[in-house]
């Protein structure tokens, strides 16, 4: 891309890398790409309610030039698809592109000659968020994982090949980056728990133990 | 002169707003309650002594819109059983990628083994991770349970494992309320 193809490696391109990565994943502005009821929880998610602005992206820019993080929030149509790869491409670089719902995931529930089946037939989805539509805390549990997946994304050519080298080694994070619940990720002693369930192979069952143990859906549903 | 007024009028309502009660919730630093019935993640739920309530008749596959279970059954032997009864799910996947919750798979059911969960954050960076696998989506095994395969400790026949569920669901979570639930300070039944 840049003068990070050109850097050497080592300890130089490590704080680089991490510093950039920094700069890059803090306020990540959203391309509006709202196409069904997807869209719907998107803004609610930008709202005060729930406020995207703590992490300094309420601001969906109708103009992809301006935009690194494209949401692509509904099912899109054949006919859709080549204006969403045609904003795609405006995008400036780096960017990312999030798939919200199963529509824009897989083509959910509609199987048919009309949808797409999956966005990452037409552009690379970094992040894929499942559920119709997902509520606005599963869009900011998407983009806190997108977050962090950028925090550890490899910096140019030497890069790409010290985190193959670190991959051989075997010198890898327990938890994959952007695998972790942002709920498990944000209380350390929750964290720490994750991490061991994942040693053990059990942190499905962690998440699903530590539900029943509240048990605070049994006590009236909190403000509803 | 109305200018001058009206404008700090109008700094007056935007100035007001400093001193009103936050409406943002803190996720994720706090988890909000979802609402009780909230179709999150789905539960495999196992019987008190931890055979899975499960018998593979793909009645949820079938009931689903979205195509997104996949279900393959086969026979329990006495050497190797995994549910009370004839048959039990060898391979059980629900594609996170396409399942909409929409609860039908629950409603299907026939032996309250599929059940749905309050958790939601399910996103993952790819599609395959998105597939659940029978090992991730089984109940925890509560004290008292053993892992399968084992045989019938309940009961000589599957007969008895239903009607002992009447009075000792084992985990049915999102399902029924379980004997020991006590009503809450708000009453329960919202």
């Amino acid at each position: 891309m840049g003068i990070e193809e050109k850097l050497p490696s080592g300890v130089l391109l490590t704080t680089v890398e991490r510093v950039i990565n920094w700069a890059r994943k803090s306020s990540t502005w959203g391309a509006t790409f709202g196409l069904a009821c997807c869209a719907i929880e998107m803004m609610a998610a930008g709202a005060p309610h729930y406020d995207l602005g703590r992490w300094g992206m309420e601001v969906f820019r109708a103009s992809p030039r301006q935009a690194d993080l494209m949401i692509v929030a509904g099912r899109v149509s054949q006919k859709m698809a080549p204006v969403l790869r045609q904003i795609y491409d405006q995008m400036a670089d780096p960017k990312w592109v999030l798939s919200m719902g199963v529509c824009a995931s897989s083509g959910g529930m509609f199987n048919n000659y009309a949808i797409v089946q999956g966005v990452d037939h037409i552009v690379p989805v970094d992040m894929y968020l499942p559920g119709c539509p997902p509520r606005p805390e599963m869009l900011i549990d998407a983009i806190l994982k997108l977050r962090e997946k950028i925090l550890h994304e490899p910096l140019g050519a030497n890069g790409r090949k010290m985190l193959e080298a670190r991959t051989a080694r075997g010198d890898v994070p327990v938890v994959a980056p952007g695998a972790m619940p942002s709920s498990y990720r944000s209380d350390s002693e929750r964290r720490k728990e994750w991490e061991m369930a994942v040693r053990e192979g059990r942190e499905e069952q962690l998440r699903i133990e530590n539900w029943m143990k509240d048990g605070r859906h049994l006590q009236g549903g909190g403000r509803w | 002169m109305g200018a001058i007024t009206d404008s700090v009028k109008g700094f007056g309502v935007t100035f007001a707003h400093l001193f009103r009660k936050v409406v943002t919730t803190k996720y994720p630093f706090e988890h909000p309650v979802a609402a009780p019935r909230y179709h999150g993640r789905h539960i495999l739920n196992r019987h008190p002594d931890g055979l899975e309530k499960c018998i593979g008749c793909e009645l949820c596959a079938w009931a689903c819109p979205a195509d997104a279970i996949y279900v393959e059954g086969a026979t329990n032997t006495e050497a190797n059983r995994y549910s009370p009864g004839e048959r039990y799910a060898s391979v059980y996947q629900i594609n996170y990628a396409r399942c909409i919750f929409c609860g039908l798979c629950i409603e299907a059911c026939p032996t309250r083994s599929l059940t749905m969960s309050n958790e939601y954050e399910l996103a993952r960076d790819s599609r395959s991770d998105l597939i659940f696998t029978k090992e991730q989506l089984l109940a925890p095994l509560l004290p008292g349970m053993e892992k399968p395969p084992h045989p019938m400790w309940l009961g000589e026949s599957e007969r008895d494992y239903y009607v002992g569920a009447l009075a000792d669901p084992g985990t049915a979570a999102g399902a029924e309320r379980s004997p020991s639930y006590t009503a809450g300070p708000e009453g329960d039944e919202t």
